[in-house]
């Protein structure tokens, strides 16, 4: 049976204009070769850089900002798309190709309708009128589970939430009932309680019209619930293509097995009692124009363990540390270190107060100045709060780059020639430079790969070990908080909604929202979804 | 930065502004005539001799023009510096400490551009005496106006990286956080933005003194020359042109050099609204 | 959204965010008659503030203390400054300049027959740079680093860098003098038609023209480049639309914006060149009235024309804020 969709030998470059060298030629994908039935799914899985994407994009015979297909062949049909011509493509792409973009907020016009959006393409490559394609929207609403479908059609692109945007999308993509549809990491710009929703519309919608689907991501577990097959990249080559069966329960290649097996327990819950380092006390706080962020929150850190705050976007999380660090002075409530009262304001803390409490951020790239090299940006702390100079200086910055894992020919390097990992490490060195007792880390893995960030946490891990520091680690990730976790806070719209030991918070029985999140999280099983999905239809319909 | 990377029309603007400056320097040395010395006819046509001709009092053209960037450049450069140093100072200091500051200097900012700089300038030059340091002056304070609108805006893109919130945490001062952490990730702007002001304060200059406001005769300054043989046009005698077209010339070298200063900082800012 | 069912519904914030296109409208144009009092202020008071006495300028060489006195009461420089501001002010808003010193004509009579003449100038020659700039910016955006956009760039460089003196003596140079096919000087008056009328003016427009073109067309290509690399207008490549459909109903819509607001602020722009162009040409407009004044320091005339100059500018300023914000699809369909 001829295949839908047939890629051989794809080979796509770019130039790179190296800052201080001529331009070179790069190769983005190396010989990649798969195939792709009809009404089947196939998942394409990388870290970032593995060209998921671009691979994404050559389905519709389009290089993205420079990058070229010079090589191999994509065959939709048995029809080579890279040999059509520019009008011979344009009647392939939006019609029998179509094609869902990262972020759907910016990828939709913000000065039309989303109703004229939706239907646009199929009414342009003359497929249906408007009056059927209006219809078929209005189905595609509904199959996707969008507020009020017969009215969403007329709202505009800034009056609908992120999850129903993407959802437009992807209604936009399938209403010309196109042969197969490219997914490009449509849920990771969601909260977990979103996705889960999302996955189960697309799941939905494409198994209703029988098209077939191209499903990048980077997360193993959401695409091992919709994937037929799975292909596994790295640095734009094959590493792994087989069933999604296969590839998750018998993983052949070794970073196949490393991906598989990412977020095993990295550390056993503390047991031992320990002062109290950090104490929060009924904390609110919000912004001058009266807008507030944060309810009465409650909580505290012991010694030399982490305590991990897990919520979604809006949470407050993150707002929690700007007040702990002084960023953000509370309306009420109290912040207590090592049992003495913290001035609630940046300006009234001392230089040695600043200098027991660090913070390390989730982006590196831009928690660094990038005009300065590895040496000033962990030597400042040292001179700025020890007045360390010269000789001595020179020396410590070698030692913590050892403890950092990085050999001491990075000082002279500035930020934008470190990798991800590399820079998440110099932030933590300069953290550690101040000699902290408790560092405040912002979702610090959240925009590293998995391999890397597993990198990290080990490494934090170990600092932990050896220095007796305490964490506070912010994250949405709840693999990361039972990986790492001694104590455990769940916040919901700036509520402390569970606080407490790991065991105790993460073992039943939940909250509504607590349940709500762990049930959310894509385990790394074949089949999960439908089981949540059947959980939930059989509650709603108990109830 | 390569030598080799440079376009050639940024290096035809570098070889433009160091002629101008090199007879703005050696004036006295290598004008053949001195500045108001009359060596002959009125408007007498360009010949071996007198390069660009006479103009309206006899003077020698060309000896007038190179004394002439000797002033043009002094006043337009040390306006520029003046206007730089000052709007940086106070839009890097409005970016840094936001609140009342910040609102403050902004909104006096907004009164003085409110007004567009030719008419200030003529408003304010018709009640002050002349003098050529008023004249810096006034110039510097009007123009300061534009740099600090742009300041303002690179340095609270700056401000509000993550790096610059860590050293307010780390408990740096304000000095330190402006000039080690946020000036230096804004000189390409800001570089960009002064050879701007610098090509504005040549025009600008050159119209005033052009409309009477200016450099007071007999001191040569190109946007005087225009005014004193603006009356041969009439006539076809072209002499009010060559200080024109001096003008142009260096304010067209310095655009160049500008242009390729903006396409390496990849600004998406194409207009040089001056207004 | 479900509507706001607060019983005192017209409470401020709510109004705020049920309109908040009229609310931004209304705040544009208040903060624009704060400013325009403002300016009022710093051109009358400011001007007192100065060093230089008024009196003894006036007079010059011929300033005895008697002299000095003398003029100063007849000038009415010895009431207080607030009672001449608000005097002064409340006269100009009647279109009661005072009298020219220079030349004991009422002022605001002056001002009525040249700013008219100014503005048909400027009017005139934005009519013809604003579709020019707009099509000639599109062109380059079409023929992105090729050619003719190189051209144009270049071109368009020289253009804004020469001053408009410059501009207008080469022009008179060339087509007045040597060809003959254009007047100089522009003199116009009342009785003249239209047709006439134009012709005077055709050179100190092509004058302006060329200035103020070319930073337009800079601007608005800027505008167009930053639009069409929009992640919607790849969606729109991806959706296989037509290139033509694709900058007509996806970029010019958001394109629209930030166009409108370069046009206004260069035809602020225009305003002042019109001063330049005025003196160039002979031109009886509000600009070379403004000059001539200054030249011989006769301040009601400088102030009167400073203050409409300052006014037309945060006018025309004010429309473009406006123009922007309801091209704004995000503030004309609130949540």
């Amino acid at each position: 049976m001829p295949e839908l969709l047939s890629v051989r030998g794809l080979k796509i470059e770019a130039t790179s204009y190296p800052p201080g060298e001529p331009p070179k030629r790069v190769t983005i994908v190396d010989d990649v070769s798969f195939d792709l039935a009809k009404g089947k799914v196939l998942g394409l899985i990388g870290e970032s850089g593995a060209g998921k994407s671009t691979i994404g994009l050559s389905a519709l015979a389009y290089g993205r900002g420079g990058a070229e297909i010079t090589g191999g062949e994509v065959l939709l049909d048995g029809e080579d798309l890279l040999a059509l011509g520019k009008s011979g493509i344009r009647r392939v792409r939006g019609a029998r190709v179509c094609y869902v973009a990262q972020s759907a907020a910016a990828a939709f016009n913000p000065a039309h309708r989303l109703g004229a959006q939706v239907i646009e393409a199929s009414v342009k490559h003359g497929l249906m009128t408007v009056e059927e394609a209006r219809t078929r929207a209005l189905y595609l609403f509904r199959v996707l589970g969008l507020p009020n479908p017969e009215t969403f059609g007329d709202r505009y692109p800034h009056q609908v939430s992120g999850g129903q945007l993407q959802r437009a999308m992807t209604a936009m993509a399938l209403c010309s009932n196109p042969e197969l549809i490219v997914f490009d990491e449509p849920t990771t710009a969601l909260d977990v309680t979103t996705q889960i929703d999302v996955l189960a519309a697309i799941k939905h919608a494409i198994e209703e019209t029988d098209t077939a689907a191209l499903y990048i991501t980077h997360d193993l577990a959401v695409v091992a619930q919709i994937s037929d097959d799975i292909m596994v990249l790295r640095h734009g080559k094959t590493v792994e293509y087989g069933t999604a069966q296969q590839i998750i329960e018998a993983p052949r290649e070794a970073y196949t097995q490393a991906l598989v097996n990412v977020r095993q327990a990295l550390r056993p819950e503390a047991t031992v009692q320990t002062d109290t380092l950090l104490k929060v006390d009924n904390v609110t706080a919000g912004y001058s124009n009266g807008f507030k962020v944060l309810f009465d929150v409650t909580l505290h850190v012991p010694k030399g363990q982490t305590l991990a705050i897990v919520g979604e976007s809006g949470s407050g999380k993150s707002t929690l540390a700007r007040v702990i660090t002084g960023l953000l002075p509370p309306l009420e409530g109290s912040i207590s270190f090592a049992g003495k009262a913290l001035s609630p304001a940046l300006k009234g803390r001392s230089n040695d107060d600043l200098r027991r409490i660090q913070l390390i951020y989730q982006m590196a790239d831009t928690a660094m100045n990038p005009r300065q090299t590895v040496r000033d940006i962990i030597g400042r702390p040292l001179t700025f709060y020890y007045g360390l100079r010269g000789a001595a200086k020179t020396a410590r910055v070698k030692e913590l780059l050892e403890q950092i894992e990085m050999s001491n020919g990075f000082v002279d390097r500035y930020p934008a020639e470190l990798s991800g990992g590399q820079k998440q490490r110099v932030a933590i060195a300069r953290a550690l430079a101040a000699n902290p007792e408790l560092i405040l880390c912002d979702e610090p893995t959240s925009a590293l790969d998995p391999l890397v960030a597993e990198g990290i946490l080990n490494l934090l891990m170990k600092l932990q070990e050896e220095k007796q520091l305490s964490y506070i680690f912010i994250t949405h990730d709840i693999a990361i908080v039972r990986a790492i976790a001694d104590s455990v806070a769940v916040m919901h719209r700036g509520k402390l909604v569970r606080f407490g030991p790991k065991s105790k918070v993460l073992s039943p029985p939940f909250d509504d929202y607590t349940d709500l999140l762990l049930k959310s999280v894509p385990e790394m099983e074949i089949g999960w979804l439908e089981k949540v999905l059947t959980t939930r239809r059989m509650e709603s319909a108990g109830n | 930065m390569r030598l080799r990377e440079i376009p050639i029309t940024a290096w035809i603007g570098i070889a433009g502004i160091l002629l101008a400056l090199f007879c703005a320097i050696f004036a006295p040395w290598i004008a053949p005539h001195g500045e108001t010395e009359v060596v002959g006819e009125v408007w007498a046509p360009a010949d071996g001799q007198f390069y660009f001709g006479l103009d309206n009092l006899g003077r020698d053209i060309l000896s007038r023009l190179i004394y002439g960037a000797r002033t043009t450049l002094f006043v337009a450069l040390g306006a520029t510096l003046i206007s730089f140093s000052l709007g940086i100072v106070l839009s890097f200091t409005a970016a840094v400490s936001r609140g009342p500051i910040d609102t403050v200097l902004s909104r006096f900012n907004d009164l003085m551009m409110s007004i567009p700089t030719l008419i200030f300038a003529l408003v304010v030059l018709a009640v002050l005496p002349q003098s050529i340091f008023i004249l810096i002056l006034v110039m510097a304070v009007l123009d300061s106006t534009r740099v600090y609108r742009l300041g303002r805006a690179v340095a609270l893109d700056v401000a509000v990286m993550e790096f610059v919130e860590a050293a307010k945490l780390r408990g740096e001062g304000r000095v330190w956080i402006i000039f080690r952490e946020i000036l230096p990730n804004t000189l390409s702007p800001l570089l960009a933005e002064f050879g701007l002001r610098f090509a504005f304060a040549i025009l600008f200059l050159s119209t005033l003194s052009f409309l009477g406001l200016g450099i007071q005769p007999p001191a040569a300054d190109w946007g005087g020359m225009v005014k004193d043989n603006k009356d041969g046009i009439i006539f076809g005698i072209s002499a009010a042109l060559v200080p024109g077209g001096a003008i142009a010339a260096l304010a067209i070298c310095v655009n160049l050099v500008v242009d390729w200063l903006l396409k390496r900082t990849s600004s998406l800012k194409g207009g040089r609204g001056d207004a | 959204m479900s509507p706001s069912t607060d019983t005192d519904g017209l409470s401020g914030r709510k109004l705020r965010e049920r309109f908040p296109l009229a609310a931004l409208i209304l705040e544009r144009l208040v903060l624009s008659i704060i400013l325009l009092f403002a300016v009022s202020l710093l051109i009358f008071v400011g001007l007192q503030a100065l060093p230089g006495d008024f009196a003894s300028t006036y007079l010059g060489q011929s300033a005895t203390p008697q002299a000095i006195a003398n003029i100063r009461d007849q000038l009415g420089l010895n009431q207080p400054l607030l009672s001449r501001y608000l005097s002064w002010l409340g006269h100009a808003m009647v279109g009661d300049f005072g009298t020219s010193w220079a030349s004991q004509n009422s002022v605001g009579e002056q001002i009525g027959l040249r700013l008219g003449n100014s503005l048909f100038l400027a009017g005139f020659a934005a009519l013809i740079s604003v579709p020019l700039a707009v099509g000639l910016g599109m062109l380059s955006v079409h023929f992105r680093n090729r050619l003719p956009d190189k051209i144009i760039n270049i071109v368009s460089l020289a253009a804004i860098s020469l001053p408009e003196f410059f501009i207008g003596y080469l022009l008179i140079m060339f087509f007045a003098v040597k060809f003959g096919v254009a007047t100089f000087p522009a003199t116009v008056y009342a009785e003249m038609s239209l047709y006439d009328r134009l012709q005077a003016i055709a050179l100190p427009t092509a004058t302006l023209v060329l200035v103020v073109l070319a930073h337009m067309m800079r601007m608005t290509r800027a505008a167009i480049l930053s639009v069409m690399s929009s992640a919607y207008m790849e969606t729109a490549e991806l959706k296989g639309l037509s290139a033509f459909r694709s900058i007509v109903r996806h970029a010019a819509p958001n394109a629209l914006a930030p166009i409108i607001n370069v046009v206004a602020l260069n035809l602020a722009y225009l305003v002042v060149g019109v001063v330049v162009v005025e003196v160039v040409f002979v031109y009886p407009g509000m600009g070379q009235y403004m000059v001539d004044a200054v030249t011989v320091r006769d301040m009601p005339v400088v102030q009167a024309c400073g203050l409409i100059f300052a006014a037309v500018y945060i006018l025309l300023n004010m429309v473009a804020d406006i123009l922007a914000i309801v091209a704004n699809p995000r503030l004309r369909h609130p949540r």
